[in-house]
């Protein structure tokens, strides 16, 4: 079947529950000097965003997921959600 | 005849001319290999030297990890041919699945530029061959990724089977147990973030890079790999 359809694909990356995730610590330490002192479980990750031509839906998640498995995450330490609509 | 040394050269790469110099203070050959090579027949023995491979976009190691060369490598490291990744290129190692385990930030999120202390803990390798367990070396640390991250099964693994290669006395990074560098099951691919080939002259502060490198060059000229 011959890509038909656009898509919009989000990406988002954050290291795996157990893993240390020193950037989340480091800026959920910084926020009582912005006088917010309830501000707990703070975890620091990337999004990427990109267009995927495909057949439909599934098969735009399908491609998606590869490149969020093969390249964007390292799945050693890092898990990553993919979202996919429409463009 | 001096064995030949291959340093793999990626865009962003830049400890590639300590890697010869150090192979060459060492009687050994060395010759820079760019990322687009295809075949590594000619050579005893690889370095995948330190730097930022592609910039360390994305992560260190994740875009080099696709780079042509990396097919050519994982076929001669398949082939027993030694292979040592430092510091860039033990990320890059990693990325491409030649080596467990992962490499983060620092905890503290501290570039660290300095020298440590590591203790060989395992000399059997391709880096280590004939050096006595226990040895502690002095070696320039020069990273922000260098935290060695893996899972519990892993690291049982890595224990049980002799692969910790070596380990910091004072951990700088909040590497788990301590890791320094590891190997693969066979024991010829051997990463680690500390730089032995910044440590081959008296003048530079060390000598003790010469341990580990000179052990490589053992290893190099004992091994042809059919690739």
């Amino acid at each position: 079947m011959a890509p038909s359809q656009q898509f919009s694909v989000q990406v988002e990356v954050l290291l795996r529950d157990g893993i240390a995730d020193p950037q989340g610590a480091t800026i959920e330490r910084a926020l009582p000097a912005l006088g917010l002192t309830g501000v707990t479980g703070v975890r620091a990750g990337k999004s990427f965003r990109f267009d995927i031509a495909a057949a439909d839906e599934a098969d735009a998640l399908a491609q998606a997921t590869v490149v969020a498995d093969r390249l964007l995450a390292n799945p050693v330490i890092e898990e990553s959600v993919v979202t996919v609509r429409p463009a | 005849m001096a064995p030949r040394i291959g340093v793999v050269l990626f865009p962003g790469t830049n400890c590639e001319h300590d890697a010869v110099h150090a192979v060459e203070r060492l009687g050994g050959d060395a010759e820079l290999v760019w990322h687009g090579a295809t075949s590594l027949g000619a050579y005893d023995g690889l370095i995948l030297p330190g730097g930022f491979a592609h910039g360390d976009y994305l992560r260190p190691g994740a875009i080099a990890r696709f780079s042509p060369v990396m097919e050519a490598v994982a076929g001669y490291a398949a082939a027993g041919g030694p292979v040592v990744g430092i510091c860039n290129g033990f990320q890059v190692l990693t990325e491409a699945g030649l080596l467990p385990g992962a490499l983060q930030k620092n905890r503290g999120l501290r570039f660290l530029c300095t020298t440590v202390t590591i203790r060989v803990e395992s000399g059997r390798t391709s880096l280590t061959d004939g050096v006595e367990v226990g040895t502690e070396l002095s070696i320039p640390i020069n990273h922000f990724e260098g935290n060695y991250t893996c899972d519990a099964d892993t690291l049982a693994e890595l224990r049980g089977e002799d692969r910790v290669v070596l380990r910091y006395v004072d951990n700088p990074n909040g590497s788990v147990d301590d890791i320094a560098g590891v190997c693969n099951a066979g024991r010829n691919v051997v990463g680690l973030m500390p730089h032995p080939e910044r440590a081959v002259d008296a003048l530079l502060g060390s000598l003790d890079g010469t341990v580990l490198l000179g052990a490589l060059l053992r290893s190099a000229g004992a091994t042809t790999p059919a690739t």
